[in-house]
């Protein structure tokens, strides 16, 4: 064990733990902004309670993203200071844009959505927490292009002895870094839907609070089948994009050792790493590769031969990793279509209803084993072509110290995991409370009709 | 250089505007064993941080991030040189952050006091270590020519460096009581705000004592005797003190929690300035410290980055005043009942 061994894991793991969180978020906020807007346009108090309920499992949610993605900046300077030093001229100042434009509009208007319920007028409390799902999403955008900077650097100079600006405007218009932006979005977004629909499904098997239930059906729905297409659609010429810049990584995900034109897509693969190729393949689609790659049956497809053996990724994890994924990108679309058709009377359908539950953790799944494509799959480089992982690490760091803090990583974050599934599914189960009567009285309350001492 | 000073100031008040925004939710968390006396009473004190600790908590997220963007060099030696202790500074926030969500969320007496256990250590520990770091900064880390600090942990924990510890202690738990006088009523309100006069006493005492060992043990007053109108960044803490006492006296608790935030600012900008130009200052030779000059981005990152904080950074003032101003109420039986509520 050394210090840039324990630092990936560490980077690795934190990072694992804080994607739990994150592509929720995204999501989510936009349903419930959506839900609130509809009791504000229909004055059905259903849509309150749904805003209401799939809120509060939002929140639980949100806590974890927030602590855990300060790890994340933190590591940058602890961990990989001489990355740090290297790229802060470009990178660090898109986790402070991110910081400006992102995190205090999303952590104030969330508070104002929290806590505005009686306090604020109904319509700024619904645009607060649209603000909210702006904020989430702007996020996003600044950190995939950021993260799309290491896969594919642009807009840079290499001046003395680090990577300086030269262009912003090549900064946020890296098309591999919008790529990357779009397919993490949608993949957010089916991953909210499915959240949704898993957790309503489980209810309207059971009977409980139907019509709330099969309303939040309907809503998830159509949302989950757009994006899950849309996510196919996109996540194909995501891949043409791996293939143009980043062609060690693409070669790493298809276990392709041989550069040649018309290479074949075989359906059925078992990597041999150690001796340069596979040791099974079978199911040949002829030009299938160079087709998904290029476009062109008789494109020149390269293989990881004719990369240099320090300059390839780790060839089983990645190429497991992407199949998994792509397995999964198919099976949820088909499954979306599935609800989509069901939308209006899902409790007709006994066994969707069963398998809907089962499905909340595979959108998890794979959005995990997309992001070990990327960064498994750039290795061994921290910036691609640019800076190697092991000339990133921190110099002045022992393995006693990153030893420590990785054990209390896995502590902390282990207890915390296991808190928040439990809260989730304690609260998903438990439904939404059957009235906000309640909240009626303390409107008056708050208006100073009824006088505030019957307080227990 | 006009460019990195301007963003050697900014670069402070970031820092400024994290101690006086979270210093109070500090300042509570610390406070909660000693002005709790029941359930509601913590309540009471978690609620008063609720619409604000996660907001106020993104200014560190920005001073750390600008730190990275305006001088990465300064980013790289400061948070791998302070590894153990920012990765501390870490657990706790992380466990103070997720005690608000989670206390409420499972009807256990046992439930409750394990969250209220990380939410006093999460803010207290933060308190104390944000202390220690600075008043190092302040004096300078043993900073080789490589930019590796080659001192530990335990020589973080320095007479000095302690003094600074229990410095933001004080300050952060004033800070806090008078927060709570604002947000509170009753007799938990007229504890804060006793307990406030006896902070108030242990600061005064503690800040003389930290400007006595800042001139035996730092350079900062270099600065200030090259140029003494600078001495007028004094004015600012001893102002806000002082204006701070008068109004609770007068349990003005608004006025003596906004001059409370003064000081906080004022102690923050007066070690600020007397570091300039470096940032980390290298204790075993000058020509190792990281400075505006060799640590600092590009001028054209440094420009972009400009353009984004003179837009954004007063937008958010403005939306964060407004929050404060909107849930600056006092807390009512109503608020409690309040479904959302901690």
């Amino acid at each position: 064990m050394d210090v840039l061994l324990l630092s990936r894991l560490q980077f690795a793991f934190t990072t694992f733990v804080h994607f739990i969180f994150v592509p929720l978020t995204l999501g989510l906020s936009l349903l419930v902004a959506y839900m609130e807007t509809k009791w504000l346009r229909t004055g059905e108090e259903v849509y309150k309670r749904m805003a209401k309920f799939w809120g509060k499992l939002f929140l639980i949610n949100f806590a974890l993203g927030v602590v855990t993605g300060i790890a994340l900046e933190f590591q940058f300077g602890t961990n990989w200071s001489r990355y740090s030093a290297y790229v802060g001229d470009i990178f660090g100042s898109l986790l402070a844009i991110e910081a400006t434009l992102a995190f205090f509009l999303e952590s104030t208007f969330l508070a104002v959505w929290i806590f505005g319920w009686n306090r604020i007028p109904p319509k700024l409390h619904n645009a607060s927490i649209w603000l909210v799902a702006l904020a989430a999403n702007l996020s996003a955008f600044w950190i995939l292009m950021a993260n799309g900077w290491m896969q594919n650097p642009t807009g840079f100079v290499l001046r003395g002895d680090r990577a300086e600006l030269e262009s912003f405007m090549a900064l946020v218009t890296n098309p591999f870094a919008w790529g990357q932006f779009l397919h993490t979005l949608f993949a957010a977004y089916v991953l909210s839907g499915f959240f949704v629909l898993g957790i309503s499904a489980w209810h309207l098997a059971r009977g409980s609070n139907v019509d709330f239930f099969k309303r939040s059906f309907r809503i998830a729905a159509p949302f989950t089948l757009v994006f899950a297409v849309a996510l196919v659609i996109q996540g194909h010429s995501h891949g043409a994009s791996v293939a143009k810049y980043q062609p060690a990584k693409l070669a790493a995900m298809e276990s392709h050792w041989e550069t040649m034109a018309r290479a074949p897509q075989y359906l059925f693969v078992i990597p041999d790493p150690a001796n340069e190729r596979n040791l099974v393949e079978l199911l040949p689609v002829p030009g299938g590769l160079s087709m998904l790659a290029y476009h062109s049956f008789d494109a020149e497809v390269q293989g990881l031969r004719d990369f240099p053996k320090e300059d390839r990724p780790p060839v089983t994890l990645t190429f497991v990793s992407f199949r998994t994924m792509v397995g999964l990108g198919f099976l949820l679309p088909a499954l979306a279509a599935w609800v989509w058709i069901r939308r209006k009377t899902p409790e007709d359908s006994p066994r969707l209803l069963r398998i809907l539950p089962w499905v909340i953790p595979l959108p998890y799944i794979a959005i995990q084993l997309g992001w070990i494509v990327a960064e498994v799959g750039r290795q061994p480089w921290i910036v691609h072509g640019i800076m190697r992982t092991e000339d990133a690490v921190s110099a002045g760091i022992s393995v006693g110290q990153v030893g420590f803090s990785l054990a209390m990583f896995t502590l902390i974050y282990g207890l915390l995991v296991a808190v928040d599934v439990y809260l989730l599914m304690h609260h998903g189960r438990k439904g939404p409370k059957s009235s906000v009567k309640g909240d009626d009285t303390r409107d008056a309350d708050a208006v100073g009709m009824r006088p505030a001492s019957t307080m227990a | 250089m006009m460019l990195e000073t301007t963003w050697f100031v900014l670069w402070g008040v970031l820092w400024a505007m994290y101690f006086a925004l979270d210093g109070y939710d500090l300042g509570l968390g610390t406070l909660m064993p000693v002005l709790a006396k029941d359930e509601r009473d913590r309540r009471i004190m978690y609620n008063a941080a609720g619409p604000f600790w996660d907001g106020n908590q993104v200014w560190l997220i920005t001073a750390g991030g600008v730190t990275f963007a305006a001088f990465p060099a300064t980013y790289a030696a400061l948070f791998s040189g302070l590894y153990t202790a920012l990765m501390l500074l870490l657990f706790a926030l992380i466990l103070r952050g997720v005690s608000f969500e989670f206390r409420r969320k499972v009807d256990s007496e046992a439930w409750r006091k394990v969250w209220d256990v990380c939410h006093v250590a999460g803010s207290f520990l933060p308190a104390l270590l944000l202390g220690v770091a600075f008043a190092n900064i302040f004096m300078g880390i043993p900073l080789n020519a490589q930019g590796i600090n080659e001192g530990g942990l335990l020589d973080l924990l320095n007479p000095y460096g302690l003094a600074g510890g229990v410095l933001f202690v004080l300050m952060f738990s004033l800070h806090g009581a008078l927060w709570l006088g604002v947000k509170a009523q009753g007799p938990i309100a007229d504890r804060a705000a006793a307990m406030a006069e006896k902070l108030w006493m242990a600061l005064m005492v503690m800040v003389v004592l930290f400007l006595a060992l800042t001139a035996v043990f730092t350079q900062l007053f270099v600065n200030y005797l090259n140029n003494p109108v600078l001495f007028a960044i004094l004015l600012l803490p001893v102002a806000g003190l002082i204006q701070a006492r008068l109004a609770l006296g007068r349990r003005a608790m608004v006025k003596a929690w906004a001059a409370s935030a003064v000081a906080i600012i004022g102690v923050t900008l007066f070690g600020v300035i007397g570091l300039f130009p470096a940032l980390l200052p290298s204790s075993l030779d000058p020509a190792y410290s990281m400075t505006i000059a060799n640590s600092a981005s590009s001028p054209k990152t440094l420009k972009i980055m400009l353009g984004v904080a003179l837009v954004f950074v007063p937008l958010v003032i403005a939306y964060q005043s407004w929050l404060h101003v909107t849930f600056g109420h006092k807390i009512t039986d109503a608020d409690l009942e309040y479904e959302e509520a901690y």
